[in-house]
């Protein structure tokens, strides 16, 4: 009962200050967090990990930004201003003035140019992890100092918000042009905080950079992220020795640090760009059949899955292919009427038994190969196995090492025979979100094997539709078609949880954990 | 004086032998750790790219499985690693990049601390309690040190490590350091870091050198030279002391030097708990992340560790014991 309170105060509190700009920010102090994971090394362009965002993000600007406060508009970072050409194919930017590099030296349109040359095209050994994104860019000008110009070479709807990405660090065009693969083991932007050190295992620490161009932030003397995970970040977080986690956490641990700190702690919780997906392996025998795939993606009763799991796991909303809640997503009563999405179960049970009888897989056992991660991957496998045991199925739950769950899904020769797969992503857009459903040799992160030329064709058509009502109803089609093959399933959308001390000021919660971590506006009040 | 200079001889000679068979025992551990992680699927580049989500082209991945050499034929990443090892070049983290002996440097002094600090509070614990057991033999003192040694037995250090942290945050509303600073800086923070886990791998370390004393002690009790020390009329502290604990000692040094060596990597668990950016939590964070190369370095430092524990075990062995001296 004390809990309860406690934790209705804690969050009363988070969504009463919303913006939580009403009050002053005060200058000064450290800001301890906890990063659960580690970067591999320094370069933003070859990294994916929440691990690498959280501690370097607030080394580097990029040209774009969410605004911290209102997901998901989208400000200028380094841009001051910008203009779209009618016909969607020219983007010009004017940057500000006067940005400086914590080495000293200014940044002008050059910097921002070699950055993106970089990320579309690496040279001398360099590596890009996103040069997908922008394959539609045809050239980057810098008619002046100040001003950079994208020329695309068709229409992109999700171009001007990958810009935004908070991977896509501006460096410096000398150093770039000294050793492409610089970045690598060296941190130089013009973020808010210069880099300190970085004692593998241990932290990494920055401190205020004085000539940061949005005079007066950021507020902090310095951050120190400490790597630290599982239960003994909870008792730092308990303890006031880390001030926060920012990647998210179970509710049984938001209980646990709530109950720890009392009315210091204050809890934002959000939908979350990230969605557990089952992948069948479509080169496999009889997850080849449409009919077995659909039988079983019918079994899981997603409504009463989230309501059961939401109270466990760090999973709640059902969605189809696009976050609940997200503008171009399917609304509640179009869900309803997806196959595996009715809210009637006992009907879409007994349709399941009767395609799996068709297919003469009445009796079908298979493996469920899952991470061993226990959140959310444990909890969801679990449940699964139990949707599909209610149809008389006999399924084995195969928690796997990273490295071998990842080789059981290898791409041309996959091992298994359904596995839970993730679909996260730093912004709600159709175009990053259904890559993970279109066929396997246009997509990386496509496991399941299957080549669809309609699901391609479809993917395409929505990409270039500029206008949000045409392209909805695109990806209606998207959806209605993807979840009638069932070759790769959505069953409950991540939702992210957030404790933090009271003493942590100026940062929100967005729907993405690589967001809103450049830490310029964070301030400590105390 | 010839006799002794031979004696010397034969002694250092036995030491050069002993060292002599390092060589091929490292290079059979090394031949095993290499060909067991190459047989286990999956690799780093995987992990780097695709643990996370990430959309990655598989030509960007196989590029950088090229850039690492691990495109190669096994027999000739084994060579190019073991040239490398046999010149002191333990290359580098495939995770990181970073050179290997730096990354291991930067934990060894932590975990060797603990080894340190968990030996010497399980020799100050085990050495009075196992003598006092002993020599109490079923009496009310032996019991309630049988009881407290067994226990230690049975909880699992990294089991003691969660219940200390918790009371030291439910009781204190305290929690040990999260960032190692070196003794040599600050004592005092390095120590109320490092006490806690040292305590709770120090029990059971101590209850095993505790059973081991006991029953040696009550095997050398009964010997004829002890029965003819006291019949000489020798004082019970000097036959406890010089006689019979002296021998008794040789199975608990050889148990203390097996110990001690098992902290230096074997502390995963423990180290996890308490959050120490040692050698075991970079074990376990090497085999997540695919790190082979770190893993077999890893793996021959433990392997090391061992060996020299053993000759520093055998060494002992003839300081303690004069007729492995003369033999």
């Amino acid at each position: 009962m004390k809990l309860r309170t406690l934790l209705f105060a804690a969050m009363a509190v988070t969504f009463s200050v919303p913006g939580m700009g009403a009050e002053t920010p005060k200058r000064g102090g450290t800001l301890n967090f906890a990063v659960s994971a580690e970067p591999p090394n320094y370069d933003c362009h070859a990294n994916t990990s929440f691990a690498f965002i959280h501690p370097v993000r607030p080394h580097y600007s990029t040209l774009l930004t969410f605004d911290p406060e209102a997901y998901p508009k989208i400000v200028g970072d380094l841009a001051e201003s910008w203009t779209i050409a009618g016909d969607g194919l020219t983007y010009t930017f004017k940057l500000k003035k006067g940005v400086k590099f914590h080495d000293g030296s200014t940044l002008t349109s050059e910097d921002v140019k070699a950055s993106y040359d970089r990320i579309r095209n690496p040279q001398g050994g360099a590596k890009s992890l996103r040069q997908a994104a922008y394959v539609d860019i045809a050239s980057i000008e810098t008619p002046d100092p100040l001003t950079v110009v994208f020329k695309l070479g068709k229409r992109n709807a999700s171009i001007f918000a990958s810009l935004a990405s908070p991977w896509d660090c501006i460096y410096s065009a000398a150093k770039l042009k000294q050793d492409p693969r610089w970045p690598e083991r060296n941190i130089m932007g013009t973020g808010p905080f210069t880099f300190v050190e970085h004692v593998a295992g241990s932290h990494w620490t920055g401190k205020r950079f004085d000539q940061y161009f949005d005079k007066g932030k950021p507020y902090l003397d310095g951050f120190r992220a400490v790597f630290i995970k599982g239960a003994p970040m909870v008792n730092a977080l308990a303890s006031g020795q880390v001030l926060a986690e920012f990647r998210g956490h179970s509710p049984a641990d938001r209980d646990r640090i709530v109950q720890a700190l009392g009315d210091k702690a204050v809890v934002q919780e959000s939908p979350w760009v990230c969605s557990l997906v089952v992948s069948f392996n479509t080169k496999k025998k009889p997850f080849d059949d449409a009919r077995v795939r659909r039988a079983l993606s019918l079994a899981i009763d997603r409504w009463a899955g989230s309501q059961a799991l939401s109270k466990i796991a760090l999973v709640r909303d059902v969605g189809g292919l696009l976050r609940p809640g997200y503008e171009l997503a399917a609304s509640e009563n179009e869900l309803s009427s997806y196959p595996g999405f009715s809210k009637d179960i006992n009907a879409s049970r007994a349709q399941a038994k009767k395609l799996l009888q068709e297919a003469g897989q009445s009796n079908l056992s298979f493996t469920l190969t899952n991470r061993n991660i226990k959140m959310p991957y444990e909890p969801v496998g679990v449940f699964l196995i139990d949707q599909w045991r209610q149809i008389g199925l006999n399924v084995k739950h195969e928690q796997l090492e990273t490295r071998l769950y990842l080789a059981a899904q290898q791409k041309g020769n996959p091992t298994y025979d359904a596995a839970l797969d993730f679909n996260c992503d730093f912004m709600d857009e159709p175009n990053l979100q259904l890559i993970k459903y279109i066929s396997d040799d246009k997509s990386s992160i496509n496991y399941a094997g299957y080549i669809d030329r309609k699901l391609d064709e479809l993917y395409e058509k929505q990409s270039g539709e500029l206008d949000n009502k045409k392209r909805y109803a695109v990806l209606r089609e998207v959806e209605k078609y993807e979840l009638e093959q069932a070759y790769i399933v959505p069953t409950i959308w991540w939702h992210r949880i957030i404790v933090h001390d009271r003493r942590l000021k100026g940062w929100k919660i967005t729907p993405s954990h690589y967001l809103n971590q450049d830490l310029a506006t964070v301030w400590l009040d105390q | 004086m010839l006799h002794v200079f031979f004696r010397r001889l034969i002694v250092l000679r036995h030491i050069a032998n002993r060292v002599l068979l390092v060589i091929p025992t490292l290079l059979g551990v090394a031949l095993l750790v290499f060909f067991m992680l190459r047989m286990m699927p999956g690799d780093v580049v995987e992990v780097m790219f695709r643990g996370e989500g990430g959309n990655v082209p598989q030509e960007v991945v196989e590029a950088e499985k090229a850039r690492l050499g691990l495109d190669k034929p096994i027999p000739v990443q084994f060579a190019k690693w073991i040239t490398g090892v046999v010149q002191g070049d333990f290359g580098y983290s495939l995770w990181t990049g970073k050179p290997i002996a730096h990354e291991i440097g930067i934990r060894l002094e932590l975990s060797v601390q603990v080894a340190i600090m968990a030996t010497i509070l399980a020799v100050l614990i085990a050495l009075p309690l196992g003598t006092l057991s002993a020599l109490y033999k079923d009496t009310w003192i032996d019991q309630v040190i049988r009881v407290i040694s067994i226990a230690g037995l049975a909880v699992p250090s990294f089991w003691l490590g969660m219940i200390i942290i918790l009371l030291l945050l439910a009781v204190f509303h305290w929690n040990p350091p999260l960032i190692f600073t070196s003794f040599f800086e600050d004592p005092m923070a390095n120590l109320s870091q490092l006490i806690w886990p040292a305590l709770a791998v120090g029990y059971r370390y101590s209850s095993v050198v505790t059973r081991m004393m006991r029953s040696t002690l009550l095997e050398v009790l009964q010997e004829d030279y002890i029965r003819t020390a006291r019949a000489k009329g020798v004082f019970e502290r000097l036959v406890v002391v010089r006689h019979a604990m002296r021998n008794a000692m040789l199975p608990v040094v050889t148990v203390t030097g097996l110990e001690f060596a098992f902290l230096i990597g074997g502390l995963v668990v423990t180290e996890q708990v308490f959050n120490l950016n040692g050698i075991g939590k970079l074990f376990v964070e090497s085999v997540s992340r695919a790190d082979n190369t770190m893993l077999q370095a890893l793996v021959l430092l433990v392997s090391v560790c061992y060996i020299l524990v053993n000759l520093a075990v055998d060494l002992l062995y003839a300081i303690l014991d004069p007729r492995i001296r003369y033999r």
